[in-house]
């Protein structure tokens, strides 16, 4: 630009300057358009005798929930029945995902393996899940654990403690007694130490060379730690163990078959996806560097843990948490099978029951956008620190 | 490209603003030649398809009334199979404009979702199925059992109430869809499976072996069941209301399905003489023709009609009317309508 004459003329045609301009113009547009869409809503709204606002958070919900990890009853208010929702969806995504990413990496490592039959099983087990839907799949898993489980009064039984029928399994509960907490206390203090250890090693590895068997080590103090605290507090601990009252077992622990079939279901479903990241990860780490690797003697062991593990996390963790969080938002399938979930809970009976879906559904929308966004902050967190890891 | 912005923008501002007006679901509906009627997906003889797509039972006869008496004919109605959970929204927003799908007539249905009940089309109340084999013979021995229902529903609330009144515990197990339900019970994940005593002997037939199982006697709430429409549009909610009533003082004068047309050339009581739309200009009352209460009569039937059609002791569903709430007042029952004048 060589001329830096303020005419006007320049103003007007300054490209930037219009940029800003209409920038401004659509900003302002979209506010006028939500503010009428608020607006209009909420004069509909009233015309349909409609409810609205957010009271009927603190009135008793009246229903029954029949898993709950708080304490909840139908005096409870509706707030509680989201709460307790949430933590439903948060229980069943966090173990889908656990289960799906043991699965998912097996999977994806043995689909390239050398053996034959190993690789072909692998490849099936991927077209096969991949290519149902997943709610046909939830549906099968139910029914078929309803269909093979016997009734409560002819449970499996093992060790006279843990029972399995088509009301669930039922496992003793720990009791902590007096001196309980002590034993956590030593938990955590031996993974305090475990940490400082490794940290100590990799310092040590740095400086000399030489290395430390860190993770042995830690088993060793976690262990040890445990097993000494409960010799001093004179194992504080008892178990709560379910009997066999009425029509089912009292006591105890107890997994309702719906939460295992939709785990499994959606862990199942999701591991093919993994298991096709794992294997792209795995094939972009080109063969070089595991032949450089072999000729700076290091064993296979450490090739794959130092050299082809990092490199490939670097490529599988992105796609990997938009599996994750595919697998959270699936989880949403629960009502279908009576998982009581977030929004089998909230978005169905109390929804249903208050009739304010506008509320309802902004806060379940809200809760899914809070859950997809922590997952992919703490990916790229970890992603991030993979990469510190590149010299 | 701004430009390309700005006209989807206001493509989306003109939506919204559209939607925002609404005419009279009367005038809408005589514009385009018929009407949604919200009905279940699949509960016989109240609202159940048949394999070539016909639907019939006692709720769906309440549409084909609507149906004749706005246009002669009881088959100008498209029905959408709805659940539990979808039936309240799909009114509101429009998709449906009766909803005729046993749904319970309840205050706060009634005050704070936005609904117009219409009327009672049965009389019912929830009770309990259990398997014959279980020895259960009281819903007073349920305590700890796991109990099937459906999601949305008064069902659902009563329970609670239930076993809260009677100090006892349990286990819901609550799906969104009604097959899902009956299966579940049906594969033994439940001790009972509770819903309307109407819905229970309905969704009794959908069982591998139906005879296997026992309504316990216990009734444990009231389930008035009726069309609901959007509240805010009075004049249809009076259509729906007077050809429900219609059907019912129908069958109180006498006026029936079979006969309707021979006692109508004939009948010298001046209620019949009404009913057969030939005094009284009750038709221009509700913008409809004189015949409206005439055709609903003689091409659907009045209440007693429907009722042995689809639900009475004779069909597969098996409920005797006598000595139920839905026999006429003058039978003991509480069948009444208010007069048609
Ligand atoms: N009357 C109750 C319950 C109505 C209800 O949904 N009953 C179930 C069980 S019979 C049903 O109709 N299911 C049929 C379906 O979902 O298609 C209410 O209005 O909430």
């Amino acid at each position: 630009m060589q001329d830096r004459n303020l005419s006007l003329s320049n103003i007007l045609f300054n490209r930037s300057i219009q940029g800003i301009f209409y920038q401004i113009v659509t900003l302002g547009l979209v506010i006028l358009a939500i503010i009428y869409i608020v607006d209009n809503t909420a004069r509909n709204m009233v015309a349909r005798g409609l409810a609205s606002g957010f009271h009927f958070l603190g009135v008793e919900a009246q229903f029954d929930i029949q898993m709950t990890l708080i304490e909840y009853s139908p005096t409870s208010t509706y707030f509680d029945s989201f709460i307790v929702g949430l933590l439903n969806t948060l229980l069943v995504a966090g173990l889908g995902i656990f289960v799906a990413t043991i699965v998912g990496f097996a999977v994806g490592i043995a689909r390239l393996s050398p053996n034959w039959l190993i690789a072909k099983l692998a490849e099936a087990y991927i077209e096969i899940l991949r290519n149902i839907p997943l709610l046909l799949q939830i549906f099968f898993w139910y029914f078929a654990v309803l269909r093979a489980l016997p009734k409560p009064k002819q449970s499996l039984e093992f060790a006279d403690s843990f029972f399995l029928n088509n009301r669930g399994l039922f496992i003793p509960d720990p009791v902590f007694g007096e001196g309980g907490v002590l034993i956590l206390y030593s938990f955590i203090a031996a993974i305090l130490i475990s940490i400082g250890i490794a940290v100590w090693s990799k310092q040590r590895q740095n400086k000399t060379g030489q290395t430390f068997p860190v993770f042995y080590s830690s088993i060793g103090l976690l262990i040890s730690f445990v097993f000494l605290s409960m010799l001093a507090t004179g194992f504080p601990v008892t178990f709560d163990y379910p009997e066999l009252k009425g029509f089912n077992f009292k006591g105890g622990i107890k997994l309702i078959p719906e939460l295992v079939a939709l785990t499994f279901a959606l862990s199942m479903y999701t591991a093919s996806f993994i298991a096709e990241v794992v294997r792209a990860g795995i094939q972009a780490v080109s063969l070089g560097q595991t032949e450089a690797a072999r000729s700076l003697g290091l064993n296979p062991n450490q090739i794959l843990r130092l050299v082809i593990i990092p490199q490939a996390l670097r490529v599988i963790v992105p796609p990997l948490t938009n599996q994750y969080l595919n697998l959270t938002k699936n989880s949403s399938l629960a009502a279908a099978i009576a998982y009581p979930d977030l929004v089998l809970v909230f978005a169905g009976t109390a929804l249903m029951q208050t009739g304010q879906a506008i509320e309802i559904i902004g806060m379940v929308m809200g809760v899914y956008l809070f859950l997809s966004l922590m997952t992919s902050i703490i990916m790229n967190l970890f992603n991030r620190f993979m990469r510190v890891a590149e010299r | 490209m701004i430009i390309r912005k700005l006209t989807i923008l206001s493509a989306i501002i003109s939506l919204f603003t559209v939607s925002a007006a609404t005419a009279g679901t009367l005038d809408t509906v005589k514009g385009q030649g018929f009407f949604n009627c919200g009905v279940s997906q699949g509960v016989p003889g109240f609202s159940n398809p048949d394999s070539d797509g016909n639907w019939s039972g006692i709720d769906v006869d309440v549409c084909r009334a609507v149906s004749a008496a706005i246009f002669g004919t009881p088959d100008n109605v498209k029905y959408v199979p709805l659940t539990a959970k979808e039936r309240f929204t799909a009114l509101q927003s429009g998709e449906i404009d009766v909803l005729s799908r046993n749904t319970t007539w309840t205050l706060s249905r009634d005050a704070q979702i936005g609904l117009e009940f219409a009327g009672v089309n049965f009389y019912d109340g929830q009770g309990f199925m259990v398997r014959s084999d279980s020895g259960i013979t009281s819903a007073m021995e349920l305590d700890g059992a796991s109990v099937c229902t459906n999601l949305g529903t008064t069902t659902e609330l009563n329970m609670a109430d239930f076993f809260r009144a009677n100090g006892m515990s349990y286990e819901p197990v609550v799906f969104e869809k009604a097959d899902e339900v009956v299966n579940a019970y049906d594969e033994g994940r439940c001790d009972t499976y509770t819903t309307d005593k109407s819905g229970l002997a309905a969704q009794r037939t959908k069982l591998a072996d139906p005879d296997a199982h026992v309504v316990l006697p216990e009734t444990i709430s009231k389930e008035p069941l009726g069309p609901v429409v959007r509240e805010g549009d009075g004049d249809w909610a009076d259509i729906v209301r007077w050809s429900l009533n219609a059907m019912i003082e129908a069958e109180e004068f006498g006026l029936d399905k079979g006969s309707a047309s021979s006692t109508c050339a004939t009948t010298g009581n001046p209620v019949v003489a009404r009913l057969c739309g030939k005094e009284g200009g009750n038709g221009a009352a509700l913008n409809l023709g004189d015949s409206w209460s005439f055709d609903i009569i003689s091409q659907v039937g009045n209440y007693g009609d429907i009722y042995e059609a689809n639900v009475g002791a004779s069909t597969p569903v098996g409920l005797a009317r006598a000595g139920s709430p839905n026999a006429s007042y003058k039978n003991g029952g509480v069948l009444y309508a208010p007069p048609a004048r």
